[in-house]
């Protein structure tokens, strides 16, 4: 997949479209969770290859949201559209929809579960700048407990042979995460030492409702990403975030914004790419190719 | 109505140690002889057991029967129904309903709704706070007094310690027990599963398996302040139940019972989100389910319960953390208790015992043995004809069961309830 996303990286890049991929399928954005980057990464991958796309973000406010995504679920199987892209607050609500409609089902990001199509994104972004994922030791720092992208990386970037750690305050770990095969650490700069890759995580700002953590001025001294800390890690380490990020809460703009460290906006490039490789690969089975 | 006589059965009756062949004559709904050697009446309806036990009506402890206010869940005639496939006769109502059992009028229906059904007894609980709120004490020695059995809270625990204490100093004044749901509440907010690694690879709000244990520690020590008696439910992790076990050596009026998920079934029947598998307490590791066994065949715990929760399809239907707890298990409740037979960790004296003399002394009912005189509530069972528990398939209205799927042995033949047979053809 990777491979395949790269083919399209270079494709997107010099402006030529494949749009015979998809052309006639139907691909809908269901979003039941504000999201402008995915959903529009999803868009613009879909029409690279033909795809007819449609947008549909379903209010979440109403009072009873799992009745809305069964039903939703009812309404666009009747429409017969090929691929479903899902994002949803809840873990699972993808795998429910997926037993319930005859179209191929992708999660976009499903509560604090899995968000696959980032994960399949950072280690496309990390193989084009260091060659290889393999042996590399990448820190995942932040909220890690509510993190759907922290889990998908770990899961991927593990299999992909590299060394995981995962870095941040006990109160936003989740209960036995290094039996997910990664190393905890609860001081980022011992957590930082010596890794290739930095990848910040978006701080969940309403789940400081809860109290997990006492303030975000604290947080950002003891885990936000700043040169300071930076400088534990290799030198020629390299900084991801998978946006949005909040600016001075869990990264500090001047290491966002440094063009030779942050990778920050090709991440968002290699988005699109991966996201085309994804309905690419995951279509070919109905396309009978 | 003509004598009965059961013959060409393996009686057993935990309550008098009795298991030998032998037959059973019932007349006019009560037992009236029972043995090895006994003579068949002229008149009398012979039923031929076929080398089947006999065994007590079963006594469940705990099950919400949709009424008042579930009705569109489960009825008590569907309920009935499915406790009559269970060989259950006997069932002890939960009050957290809508509204809640805190009104001495609400006991005494409930009591009448069983009976009009003919064929299930219902004892209700009274519930220990009005409207299950844990703010205020209920009316505990008026509902005592119209034949509330216990007072619990249901499904939601009794959170403060302040409000345990007097629940449990007042409830002694009567001599009545109280139940609680040990789950320390502000732990298990929002939770949908045991923390741990396959809540963490899910992404599912956890609570810890601590929250119980914490909650079973506090009581007992209210326990041992106030003297009142206390009954822990569905009690489901090895750390509660050694503390269970100590206060029980220290001899504290401290029991509890299990439910079959609780000893049949780990976390993982969770698998790739399966809502029917979401119960509270939520399933736990491996490790609490077998020092849940261990504690079926030490004694430490005293009943098993179905901890029925009956669901509409719709409640389940959901994303995990928003779908409803819960699990029905009126009809698997006694084949589910034979696998730990067959498994070897408990004797089928045992197993018996946990469904139908253990908890009928815990509510201080007089159903649950094969004594002489008493009402002829019975249950006739083949220990060993399979069976495979598939939902939509189930007696009763709801089909949540945890257990779809699962291929069990032991299956009803026959229930009687006074001598009428309610069950089986």
């Amino acid at each position: 997949m990777l491979d395949l996303a790269e083919s399209y990286v270079l494709l997107n890049r010099s402006g030529k479209t494949q749009r015979d991929v998809l052309r006639g399928r139907t691909l809908i954005n269901l979003f039941f969770e504000d999201s402008t980057r995915t959903r529009t990464s999803f868009e613009l991958a879909g029409k690279r290859l033909g795809a007819d796309v449609l947008n549909m973000s379903v209010s979440t406010s109403s009072v009873n949201k799992g009745e809305t995504l069964l039903d939703t679920a009812a309404t666009l199987n009747a429409m017969n559209c090929d691929l479903l892209v899902v994002r949803h607050g809840d873990s699972g609500a993808p795998a429910l929809l997926a037993r319930k409609v005859d179209a191929g089902v992708i999660n976009a990001g499903d509560g604090t579960h899995e968000h696959p199509t980032q994960a399949l994104l950072d280690a496309l972004t990390i193989r084009r700048r260091r060659g290889r994922l393999e042996g590399l030791t990448v820190a995942i720092c932040g909220d890690v407990l509510h993190s759907r992208v922290a889990r998908s990386n770990i899961f991927l970037l593990s299999a992909m042979g590299s060394r995981v750690r995962v870095v941040g305050p006990p109160t936003l770990m989740p209960a036995d995460v290094e039996r997910l095969g990664v190393e905890v650490f609860h001081d980022m700069k011992a957590g930082l030492e010596g890794c290739d890759i930095v990848m910040m995580l978006r701080l969940q700002k309403e789940r400081m409702t809860r109290g997990l953590i006492p303030s975000f001025r604290e947080f950002f001294r003891f885990y936000g990403l700043d040169a300071e800390k930076l400088a534990y890690a290799k030198p020629d380490a390299l900084v991801m975030h998978p946006g949005p990020m909040n600016r001075g809460v869990e990264i500090a703009s001047d290491v966002a914004d440094d063009p030779i460290r942050s990778l920050i906006r090709e991440q968002v490039e290699m988005g699109v790419a991966v996201r085309m490789a994804v309905l690419d690969i995951l279509s070919r089975g109905s396309r009978n190719v | 109505m003509s004598d009965l006589l059961i013959h060409n059965v393996r009686l057993l009756d935990p309550a008098s140690g009795l298991d030998t062949p032998g037959a059973i004559l019932v007349r006019a709904g009560r037992i009236a002889d029972l043995g090895a050697n006994l003579g068949r009446p002229d008149g009398a309806t012979m039923v031929d057991g076929d080398g089947a036990v006999l065994c007590p009506g079963l006594v469940d402890m705990r099950a919400d029967v949709g009424e008042p206010g579930g009705e569109y869940r489960e009825t008590i005639a569907s309920a009935a129904a499915a406790a009559a496939f269970g060989g259950i006769t006997t069932l002890a109502a939960l009050p957290d309903t809508n509204p809640a059992i805190d009104d001495p009028a609400l006991v005494r229906h409930l009591r009448a709704r069983g009976e009009e059904t003919g064929s299930l007894t219902i004892l209700p609980y009274g519930a220990a706070t009005k409207g299950c709120r844990g703010e205020e004490l209920a009316e505990l020695g008026l509902l005592h007094e119209a034949g509330a059995v216990a007072f619990t809270d249901g499904a939601r625990a009794i959170g403060s310690a302040r409000m345990m204490h007097l629940i449990l100093s007042y409830a002694a004044g009567f001599g009545a027990r109280v139940v609680q749901h040990p789950e320390e509440p502000s732990l298990a907010e929002g939770g949908a599963a045991t923390s741990g690694e396959l809540a963490t690879r899910l992404g599912l709000p956890a609570i810890p398996a601590a929250a119980e244990a914490l909650m079973v520690a506090r009581d007992i020590r209210l326990v041992r302040l106030t003297g009142g008696k206390l009954h822990f439910a569905h009690v489901s992790t090895g750390e509660a139940l050694d503390l269970i076990r100590a206060a029980k050596a220290d001899g504290l009026a401290i029991t509890c019972d299990t439910a079959p998920p609780y000893f049949d079934l780990n976390e993982t029947a969770i698998g790739n989100f399966r809502t029917f598998a979401k119960l509270s307490p939520p399933l736990r590791v491996e490790a609490d389910r077998l020092a849940v066994v261990a504690a079926l065949a030490d004694g430490t715990i005293d009943a098993v319960a179905s901890d029925h929760q009956p669901r509409d399809a719709d409640d389940k239907r959901l994303p995990f953390a928003q779908a409803a707890a819960g699990g029905v298990g009126l009809a698997t409740l006694l084949a589910v208790t034979l696998a730990q037979v067959q498994g070897g960790t408990i004797t089928l004296m045992r197993a018996i015992e946990l469904l139908t003399a253990g908890p009928a002394r815990l509510l201080g009912a007089t159903a649950g043995s094969l004594a002489k005189g008493a009402p002829a509530d019975l249950c006739l069972f083949d220990p060993e004809r399979a069976w495979q528990v598939e939902d939509g398939k189930l007696p009763g209205r709801a089909q949540n069961t945890p257990f779809d799927g699962r291929a069990l042995e032991g299956r009803v033949l026959g229930t009687w309830k006074s001598g009428r047979r309610v069950f089986g053809a």
